[in-house]
């Protein structure tokens, strides 16, 4: 892994047209802004890793029980 | 990939629902998978026929055993937006609003009360291409355990 030491207010750039700004940085924290093309996807990670778990875990159901669902939605 | 013919029925093994016959061109082509099953680029959404219960099936086409119980999440949550990414609508061939059809996957725990849907994951499908997508939204709105019955009730729409 390439690693880079900035300061506040200073900036990285990816390719072309990617600009990772370092806007704000306290104990434990930093602020990042981006500057990238609408058509690049740009989340945290650990939502990434949440969607894989919730995923896993509904790829685990019991199927619904069609009885019960009846009760509920059929007044 | 076109395996089968325009029109041609073919023989699907399902999590839920035993051997079924669908039409090939119900088939809807993941290109990137879904999270943690990223194999699995081939679904079909299996529809449930009562009209009442806003409840369909995902189901994976290459390995009968991957089924999500999905959902149309305006039905519970009629406020729910989001932006779909350009690369995603590139992706998926959208030329219009009216080619995307939405849905959120559910997780059913033994207590049924308790069902969730994942908002922070809403699935896409271009329904003319056949192509979809889930997306994931970084938006503190949206989480991945949205209570479907409680935003229902809360609405008057179920007891």
């Amino acid at each position: 892994m390439l690693v880079l030491t900035r300061k506040k207010d200073e900036s990285i750039i990816i390719g072309e047209n990617i600009e990772i700004v370092i806007t704000e940085i306290e104990e434990g924290k930093v602020k990042l802004g981006i500057n990238a093309p609408r058509d690049i996807n740009i989340y945290r990670k650990e939502i990434y890793e949440d969607i894989r778990t919730e995923n896993k875990e509904a790829a685990n159901n019991r199927d619904l029980d069609m009885d019960v669902i009846r009760k509920i939605f059929n007044r | 990939m076109n395996k089968w013919k325009e029109g041609v029925r073919v023989e699907l093994n399902t999590k839920y629902f035993g051997k079924i016959e669908i039409e090939e061109e119900r088939i809807i082509t993941f290109p990137d998978g879904v999270p943690g099953f990223e194999d699995s680029k081939e679904f079909v959404i299996i529809e449930n026929p009562e009209d009442d219960i806003p409840f369909n099936w995902l189901q994976s086409i290459d390995n009968p055993n991957l089924a999500f119980v999905i959902i149309n999440p305006f039905v519970f949550k009629s406020d729910y937006d989001f932006e779909i990414p350009d690369l995603v609508v590139k992706k998926l061939k959208i030329v219009e609003q009216k080619d995307i059809s939405v849905y959120t996957i559910v997780v059913v725990p033994e207590d049924i009360d308790k069902m969730t849907a994942n908002l922070s994951g809403p699935v896409i499908i271009n329904v003319n291409k056949r192509l979809g997508k889930q997306i994931i939204l970084d938006d503190k709105r949206y989480h991945t355990k949205h209570l479907i019955l409680e935003e229902l009730k809360s609405k008057g729409q179920v007891k």
